[in-house]
């Protein structure tokens, strides 16, 4: 790995990061969405849905940060054209700088603007509600699975990113990942759906990993849903990882 | 010429897109210190050119070594020793004038970067739009910043792709003047442009890239002399359009007029 990788990383990141710092809305509409989801399950569809003993945003708040990342890291993809676009991207490109770091840089910036954008929508939750009693603990391993998912997804994000030939291109992948949660978990339990729906929900990364998220906030042991859950996840991150890779190396040939 | 004495070096350079032959064997020798202009239509195949020598692009066939580095198996060693001004300005919208600096300098693993950034604005007359987001500049002053920023970390070999295409003719005079400062410190130019007159004015050799291959090279009087000598007409002396412009303007001509 190049010497300068780590430097080159950081340098870029804060890049980015005052990208985001100076245009705070693209957190705010990537919150939005999800916040108004969570009021209308909650206070308009939430009182004709069973879901346990406990109050309703308590088992739906998972599923909320699920989409809430699912539509956050269209961001990465739209950022990574407007640098291809713009010309920055060649320039970067065509200086001695280790070249994944372009890449990791916008991926990092990812993590942080979705984490910001998880907290958002946790402190709404919380004002509607959503109570947990779960340890530091429980609460980092449920940020970790979160790194982990904005990982994985990010770096899908960033293959349309490399390739799309126009803005709306970069963004229209995310919303077959937004539609997922619906078929999971996430709103209800899979046991009231149709067989071939239930069996679909039943094997899909969302189920595992919102079930995973909903036992640590509830404190219930997790099971072997929390290996299904991560091994969804780092398949996932790797496959895109190698993809993404490869996309960027063939843009040179 | 000694391949040991030019800045770059290119011998039967090839490359396709698909079907399509956009080099078709490409021989270019760029001296050191000097600014050597490319000329071609669209399409015909200069950005291709530079885009290999800046090691964006991967050549079908041929050599091409720049600052005495092979492109395909030195990018690394290339890199260090060019700086690539693209079509259009690559500069960060969302950052000032200043931090775009900065984040070359970084990006280049030069110390002081604050103070290079200071020095740079101050030459290229940006010191008062420094601290404005680069969103808020002209599109003379954005070119400009981008040549600053090509130049932080003083690379010998320096690329410019259209330079001057879609700016107004005062930012064209802004352009041409850095350009020939940087060839004063000896820093070789390699510039693009479908414009005979930039041509003209800036560069030490012209070559002319057609349908895939140089089809002359040579100093201006060289080209010239392709052609039979002038024959004398009597033609009433027209102001141009341009010098109506900057007349009307009062813009600086000492750039533009030899």
């Amino acid at each position: 790995m190049n010497k300068h990788f780590v430097g080159d990383t950081a340098v870029l990141l804060g890049r980015s990061l005052r990208h985001i710092a100076r245009s705070p809305d693209t957190i705010i509409t990537t919150a939005v969405t999800p916040i108004a989801m969570m009021l209308l399950f909650v206070y308009v569809l939430g009182g004709a849905i069973q879901a346990g003993s406990g109050r309703y945003v308590n088992y739906l708040l998972p599923g909320i940060l699920i989409i809430t990342i699912a539509s956050g890291i269209s961001y990465t993809a739209y950022r990574l054209f407007l640098d291809l676009q713009g010309g920055i991207f060649e320039r970067f490109q065509s200086m001695p700088i280790a070249r994944a770091a372009v890449l990791w840089a916008h991926v990092l910036t990812s993590v942080v603007a979705n984490l910001i954008s998880v907290v958002v929508v946790v402190l709404v939750a919380v004002a509607m509600g959503f109570r947990t009693g779960a340890s530091v603990l429980n609460w980092l391993a449920v940020a970790g699975i979160l790194v982990l998912f904005t990982l994985a997804l990010t770096w899908i994000a960033v293959i349309p990113g490399l390739t799309a030939r126009s803005v709306d291109g970069a963004s229209a992948f995310a919303y077959p990942l937004i539609f997922l949660p619906f078929i999971s978990s996430a709103f209800v339990p899979t046991a009231s759906m149709p067989g071939p729906v239930r069996a679909f929900a039943d094997n899909q990364p969302v189920t595992s990993i919102v079930n995973t998220i909903r036992d640590l906030f509830a404190q219930r042991p997790v099971g072997s849903g929390i290996w299904t859950a991560l091994a969804w996840c780092a398949g996932i991150l790797v496959l895109a990882l190698l993809f993404a890779a490869r996309t960027y190396r063939r843009r040179a040939s | 010429m000694l391949t040991a004495m030019s800045a770059i070096h290119v011998q039967g350079l090839e490359k396709s897109f698909k079907d399509l032959k956009v080099l078709r064997g490409v021989d270019v020798d760029v001296a050191r210190g000097s600014i050597f202009a490319l000329l071609g239509s669209n399409g015909a195949g200069k950005t291709t050119l530079v885009r290999i020598l800046s090691t964006l692009l991967r050549a079908d066939a041929g050599t091409a070594r720049v600052d005495g580095f092979d492109v395909a198996t030195q990018a690394a060693d290339v890199r260090r020793s060019i700086s690539l001004t693209g079509q259009f300005a690559a500069v960060d919208e969302i950052l000032t004038g200043r931090e775009n600096l900065v984040l070359v300098a970084r990006l280049r693993h030069l110390k002081n970067a604050g103070a290079i950034a200071d020095a740079l604005l101050e030459r290229f007359s940006l010191a008062e739009a420094g601290a404005r987001r680069v969103a808020t500049y002209s599109g003379g002053m954005r070119r400009r910043l981008d040549i600053a920023m090509s130049l932080i970390g003083d690379p010998p070999v320096v690329f410019l792709d259209e330079p001057t295409t879609g700016l107004d003719p005062q930012a064209r005079l802004e352009v041409w003047q850095a350009v020939e400062e940087l060839a004063e410190g000896g820093t070789t130019v390699l510039l693009t442009t479908q414009y005979l007159d930039e041509a003209e004015q800036l560069a030490d050799r012209i070559a002319i890239l057609h349908e895939g291959r140089i089809i002359v090279d040579g100093t201006l009087g060289e080209l010239k002399k392709l052609l039979p000598p002038a024959k004398v007409e009597y033609v009433e002396k027209q102001p141009s359009l341009e010098d109506v412009f900057l007349s009307l303007v009062g813009a600086r001509t000492d750039g533009g007029q030899r």
